[in-house]
């Protein structure tokens, strides 16, 4: 129905919503902007370093021709180790949090915790794996390296466990406990089952953000110029390399460098799709 | 409603009974016999106790701190409000089934399965054998034999409503808990469920929590209604819907107040 006479609040109403939606319209556009300038950038400087002399050959001096290898391998190592290690610690401490702490102090404290571990800057978490591990062995390994990263990782999935864990309704507890189920049970095959793929979201999400991380791995695993699968050593890592090696003078390092940085983004950009893939497939 | 008039056995006894949600109490003085094998329905305006009432029956509020019993319940003659009491195995021979359908997020026949397997190790065939019984038995068989592998999940409401009562008679409980059953469901579901009810009387104790007193009248053998957290009158369904024995519960049951 159009209004018989000319109204001054509808009026006002209908341009100020064209307002709103055109500002929050700019404000995405401004957002991606940018990200697609970062994702343009990265694969066409990237692409062109990409050759399979990068997959073969060492990180070389300058001047000389080379590749990643060395460090694609360190950050594979290092990133799945540290996966390895926190996911449990991280799942095991979520479910306590969801299922055996909702109220009281303890958990109160661990949430806590959790979160100030969850916002700590990694060169933090780098620069304590230094203290206490790196100082005390005497040289730079990639333990060290793991270490830091499973620290990062642990409360990423610690909250996302938590959550998703919570978002489970009561009543289906209920129904477990109902059968006669004990509790340990009822996590296992029920509420853990109906949120596994926001676990594993949270996981791969835990497992992108490392796969980038420079700070934590520059005090405790290195770098390395050399193959090396010995964790007990000083290890190369793809961020390290493109930090040492984008701040070169040297063009073919900065090739290399651009070619490390597409690695990481194709692999996060991997890993995001499968988890909004899993998440949109089962949801609660 | 065909009651033939044999001599009935008290099966769950509550006597001295009161219940606390922290503080509050919610429940007070109930002395109440529940019959072997016939459905009493629960009635009452919200915040009543009767949801309260039913969940003292399996033991359900000791989940929660702070909710505490006191006085006697028993069933069959052994108490079951002391601490040494295996709640598993309490929870085994009472089934519950709640308000809103609760299918585990696995397979038609693993949520079956899920509460046999708790409780017995039957071979496969036995236990196809019992999953089989359990959807005849809740009358949701035909409806999805052929998908036994499905998810619980994507059923309609009304056939998960069933899905979860052919899980908790699957476990061979004596006695089964409906909590609102029919309250998050349409009509014919709803007619599903009541029929259902009528089936399986006799061979479960069937305690049901209603707010919908046709649904009481047309299901029930005995019925008690309750009011502000005390058991105001119990007695056959038909003698409380036709000849109340107090003014409250006729107040109720005619629509003058509640």
């Amino acid at each position: 129905m159009r209004p018989v006479v000319f109204s001054w609040l509808a009026w006002r109403r209908r341009w100020l919503n064209y307002a709103a939606t055109g500002l929050s319209l700019l404000a995405m556009a401004f957002g991606l902007f940018w990200l697609l300038w970062i994702l343009w950038t990265t694969f066409s400087l990237g692409v062109s370093g990409l050759s399979l002399s990068l997959f073969t050959q060492m990180t070389p001096p300058p001047g000389v021709e080379g590749g990643l290898a060395n460090a694609i391998v360190g950050s594979l190592l290092m990133v799945g180790l540290a996966t390895l290690i926190g996911t449990p610690i991280g799942i095991f401490s979520g479910i306590y949090l969801a299922e055996f702490a909702q109220q009281g102090w303890l958990g109160e404290l661990i949430r806590f915790m959790n979160d100030v571990l969850l916002s700590a800057p990694s060169i933090i978490i780098g620069l304590f794996i230094y203290a206490v591990y790196v100082a005390y062995r005497g040289h730079f390994s990639g333990w060290a390296g793991v270490l830091a990263l499973a620290l990062i990782v642990i409360p990423v999935v610690v909250r996302t466990t938590e959550n998703m864990l919570r978002l489970v309704p009561t009543s289906l507890r209920e129904a477990a406990f109902a059968l006669g189920a004990p509790r340990w049970h009822m996590i296992l095959h029920v509420t853990l089952r109906a949120s596994l793929a926001g676990v594993i979201t949270g996981i791969l999400l835990a497992v992108a953000r490392i796969a980038g991380e420079t700070a934590p791995l520059l005090f405790t695993a290195l770098s390395n110029q050399y193959w090396n699968t010995d964790l007990d050593k000083p290890m190369a890592s793809l961020p390290v390399v493109i930090f040492k090696f984008a701040m070169s003078p040297f063009e073919d390092w900065s090739r290399l460098a651009w070619a490390g940085v597409f690695l990481i983004v194709i692999m996060v950009l991997a890993l995001n799709i499968m988890a909004r893939v899993l998440f949109r497939r089962k949801t609660i | 409603m065909q009651k033939q008039e044999t001599a009935l056995t008290a099966q769950i006894c509550f006597r001295d009974f009161a219940f606390y949600y922290g503080g509050f109490h919610a429940l007070k003085n109930i002395h109440l016999d529940i019959y072997q094998g016939v459905v009493t329905a629960f009635i009452g305006p919200s915040g009543c106790g009767k949801s309260t009432l039913l969940r003292t029956i399996n033991r359900m509020y000791s989940l929660y701190p702070g909710q505490r019993a006191e006085g006697h319940l028993s069933i069959d003659g052994e108490d079951i409000l002391g601490k040494d009491v295996d709640l598993n195995d309490l929870r085994k021979r009472v089934g519950m089934v709640f308000q809103k359908p609760t299918p585990f997020p696995m397979s038609i026949y693993d949520n079956i399965a899920y509460g046999v397997r708790l409780h017995e190790h039957l071979p496969r065939s036995e236990m196809e054998a019992r999953v089989e019984w359990a959807l005849r038995k809740a009358a949701l068989w035909d409806e999805v034999k052929d998908k036994l592998k499905q998810d619980g999940t994507s059923l309609s409401g009304g056939q998960q409503q069933r899905l979860c009562i052919a899980r908790g008679i699957a476990v061979r409980p004596r006695i089964l808990l409906l909590d609102e059953p029919t309250s998050a469901l349409d009509p014919i579901s709803t007619l599903h469920i009541e029929e259902l009810i009528s089936e399986l009387r006799g061979e479960f104790t069937i305690v049901i929590v209603t707010h919908n007193m046709q649904q009481a009248a047309r299901v029930s053998d005995y019925t008690a209604y309750m009011y502000l957290g005390e058991l105001v009158e119990y007695n056959k369904t038909d003698i409380i819907f036709f000849k109340p024995a107090k003014k409250e519960t006729e107040d109720y049951i005619t629509g003058r107040f509640g």
